[in-house]
């Protein structure tokens, strides 16, 4: 853990210590990051994931399904006004939350297993604030050009040419982020209706608000804030050290390799040559080689730069590159005694080892979402399109009849999950000589109440156990209420109890 | 205050220069940013103060006006304003066409809860289950007055002898104690009216109460004791019994008489609150058609 305790930061953005008045500035300019175009594997699949995650974001509202009339065709749809999350074939009801909450819940975990395992791999490659602030830079780099020209672009005159780059690039921004404002309220509401509505003025107020707020915060946070939101905003970075361990693969600097850091040709030197390439592409601008730090994403884009370099010096590649701790530690201790050259490679690269991905916190995350999983899985296996519940009243616990008799009376609700009618016949166990009568609900010729719920809705019924007089009834008499359906099945059954007085 | 930057050993950050009893401050710059929006903040909330409630001036409104009792005033009238087409219908409907149509009847009896702990449950119980001493039970099927939805109405429209109304439920039970009975008559009274309900009671007495209740008592009660609505008379064959179905009770509520007060309600309430309460009491249990 040495090294996670004792980074050896030499920060050249710390203001340096003897300034003119003698007092240290406890406010920090911003400093601008340019990052430098990099192309290599790691890159390669972060463009893989900005375009997967992208193309869900802004395609799945327009994926269509077919419900049946009356219902909304869209696959994925948090319908608010009607109370309904769609997700293709699947409804989930208000009173079912807790599937929301159990998906939530599981990606709490895999966050952490994923983090316990590699890293920031979330950080560096699927969060919203990664992600488009890479689509950001790409739009930049492609109207600015890269890094030196864009720090020329900066330091150069207010010219026709700025100004018209400036104003190309943050239209471009403005196209983007009102896109992605746009897209986040398809998921609320039926796509191709509110873009239409959208653009006729034809939508409600809070489309145009919603739309607006999200237009007005992916602008500043992918355009202006960028790793500012990672560094200071984000929570995330502080709490994930909980995670972290010595055997977390992190995007590290093998310094054993590395130092003495000098020219391509000098004598004596490491593998590292100094050429800032690692730092130039990095989107938070920090030095990698500080070590492992906040402010790293792990987004590896360090690594495909230095292995262009090496590659171009012919050195073998990986001077950077995903590590355990306790791998950066036992290459240190084997090659202590070692001067620069192949023979130190050869002798660090020999004492890793296969990383510990078995270890009892990844077990425990596992285990974790196994049971989620489970629960999960479980819960929605049983989930019936047919609920029965029963309120029973409780004032009065019960009502004494004119004829000494005992009532109790019952809300019994029905959640109908489907979009037809079918009745039931209610039936019920319970004390003997007990009479059922549901209100406003005549018995059909057999004697029996039948109850129709209303399609996709929840329907109340109330109904009365009466105990004629004369009868000794105990205090508590469990009650069972069943939904028989046409073939005298219990469709859904409910538990409750009668009451009496006090013995 | 002496200052004297250094850098921290451990961390490699510089200190802020300002030490107390040895303890030193690690210096960790705040972006200027937050600073500056720090500063907006404050600038917003002034804003705020002039604009909203806040400071003792413009009438402690603010300069927009605003003030959260009109706005509690808007969202009640917009609340009404919806509900005017349904409550327009229900004052229209009798409550036998409100219990006949099914959206009608749901509206009601969700109005008529609300209604109901406002104005009855006070004396009749959050579940019109009554209460000890003269409240009666909306819920069980004995009724003084009457439990179909025509009667109920009436009773809710006009109360109980509370002269509020020309309609309104009268009838009067005479004290038989002041005057009328003797204590030993009316002993002998209450044993026959606990045998009515075939109560543990003493035969002889009860035999010598019989001719008493006759002349006294049958005249509103019935013969049987099986009660009178339309003069508000319980029966006294049944198991309910509004102020207590006991030896003693009884023979209180022969000597002292006995009529319960409700006010009346119209004028009171909306015509359409009368008609919900109707229904909503109607199905609480004891209903009739």
């Amino acid at each position: 853990m040495s090294k996670i305790d004792t980074p050896q930061r030499a920060k050249a953005d710390r203001p340096a210590a003897s300034l003119a008045a003698g007092e240290p500035s406890l406010y920090a300019d911003r400093k601008k990051v340019y990052p430098k175009a990099v192309s290599g594997p790691v890159r390669s699949v972060k463009w893989a994931v900005l375009a997967l995650c992208l193309g869900l974001y802004y395609l799945v509202p327009w994926i269509r399904w077919d419900r049946g009339p009356g219902m909304p065709n869209q696959a994925v749809l948090a319908d608010i006004n009607n109370a309904r999350l769609f997700f293709f074939w699947i409804e989930i009801w208000p009173q079912e939350i807790y599937f929301l909450t159990g998906a939530l819940i599981l990606g709490a975990f895999a966050l952490f297993a994923v983090s316990s395992l590699f890293g920031r791999l979330w950080c560096g490659f699927t969060c919203p604030q990664t992600v488009w602030t890479d689509l950001f830079m790409w739009v930049e780099r492609w109207i600015e050009g890269d890094r030196n020209a864009r720090m020329k672009l900066d330091q150069g005159p207010r010219d026709r040419v700025y100004w018209t780059r400036k104003a190309a690039k943050h239209a471009v921004w403005v196209f983007i982020a009102l896109a992605t404002g746009g897209v986040w309220v398809t998921y609320f509401v039926d796509a191709p209706t509110v873009t239409r509505e959208f653009f006729t003025g034809a939508a409600s107020l809070e489309v145009y608000v919603f739309v607006g707020l999200f237009t007005g915060t992916t602008y500043l946070l992918a355009g202006w804030a960028r790793e500012q939101v990672c560094t200071y905003m984000c929570p995330w970075p502080r709490f994930q050290a909980a995670m972290l361990d010595e055997n977390s693969l992190v995007v590290s600097y093998r310094a054993w390799r590395g130092e003495p850091r000098g020219k391509a040709k000098a004598a004596g030197v490491g593998n590292c040559v100094d050429c800032m390439a690692c730092v130039h592409v990095c989107p938070t601008g920090i030095d990698i080689r500080d070590g492992l730090q906040i402010e790293c994403i792990g987004c590896g884009l360090c690594i495909d730069a230095c292995d262009s370099v090496m590659a171009k010096l012919g050195r073998p590649k990986g001077l950077i590159g995903f590590e355990t701790l306790t791998n950066l530690a036992a290459s240190t201790a084997a090659t202590a005694t070692f001067k620069p050259g192949p023979e130190r490679h050869a002798c660090g690269m020999q004492a890793r080892q296969t990383p510990r991905f078995i270890r009892p916190r990844t077990m425990l995350y596992a285990g974790a979402l196994g049971v989620v999983s489970l629960v999960m899985l479980g819960a929605f296996l049983m989930r019936t399109t047919l609920e029965l519940t029963a309120l029973r009243d409780r004032a009065p616990l019960y009502v004494r009849l004119a004829d000494g008799g005992l009532r109790n009376a019952y809300t019994l609700k029905i959640v109908n999950r489907t979009h037809e009618s079918v009745p039931y016949v209610l039936a019920f166990e319970g004390p003997r000589g007990a009479v059922l009568t549901a209100q406003g609900i005549e018995v059909d010729a057999q004697g029996r109440i039948l109850l129709p719920p209303r399609p996709d809705a929840v329907s109340e019924y109330r109904v009365f156990l009466t105990i004629p007089g004369g009868q000794r009834v105990p205090q508590s008499t469990p009650v069972t209420f069943r939904l028989l359906d046409a073939n005298g099945h219990a469709a859904a059954r409910e538990s409750t109890v009668f009451l009496g007085p006090r013995p | 205050m002496p200052t004297k930057v250094e850098k921290d050993a451990l961390t490699g950050t510089d200190t802020t220069g300002h030490e107390w009893d040895g303890l030193k401050e690690l210096n960790t710059p705040l972006p200027k940013w937050w600073l500056w929006t720090f500063y907006a903040t404050i600038a917003f909330s002034v804003v705020w103060m002039v604009l909203y409630p806040a400071l003792p001036f413009w009438g402690a409104r603010g300069t927009l006006g605003w003030i959260a009792r009109e706005r509690v005033a808007d969202d009640v009238a917009a609340a009404e304003a919806r509900m005017a087409p349904m409550m327009n219908r229900i004052r229209a409907a009798t409550p036998e066409q409100i219990l006949a149509d099914e959206e009608l009847r749901r509206f009601a009896v969700a109005g008529g809860r609300g209604l109901f702990a406002n104005t009855c449950a006070a004396c009749h119980g959050a579940g019109g289950q009554g209460a000890p001493g003269g409240f009666p039970s909306l819920a069980d099927d004995e009724w003084i007055w009457g439990g179909t939805l025509a009667a109920i109405q009436h009773t809710i429209q006009h109360g109980i002898r509370a002269g509020e109304s020309d309609d309104q439920r009268q009838s009067q039970m005479p004290a038989f104690g002041a005057g009328v009975l003797t204590a030993a008559q009316i002993g002998d009274t209450a044993e026959f009216v606990l045998s009515l309900s075939s109560r543990a009671h003493d035969a002889a007495a009860a035999e010598r109460g019989r001719a008493l209740y006759a002349e006294n008592c049958a005249s509103c009660h019935g013969e049987r004791g099986t009660g009178n609505r339309e003069l508000g008379a319980p029966s006294l064959a049944d198991q309910v019994w509004l102020y207590g179905g006991d030896r003693a009770s009884i023979t209180r509520s022969i000597a002292q008489a006995r009529g319960g007060v409700m006010p009346s309600w119209q004028g009171r309430l909306d015509p359409a609150a009368v008609n919900m309460l109707t229904v909503y009491v109607h199905q609480l249990g004891g209903g009739e058609r």
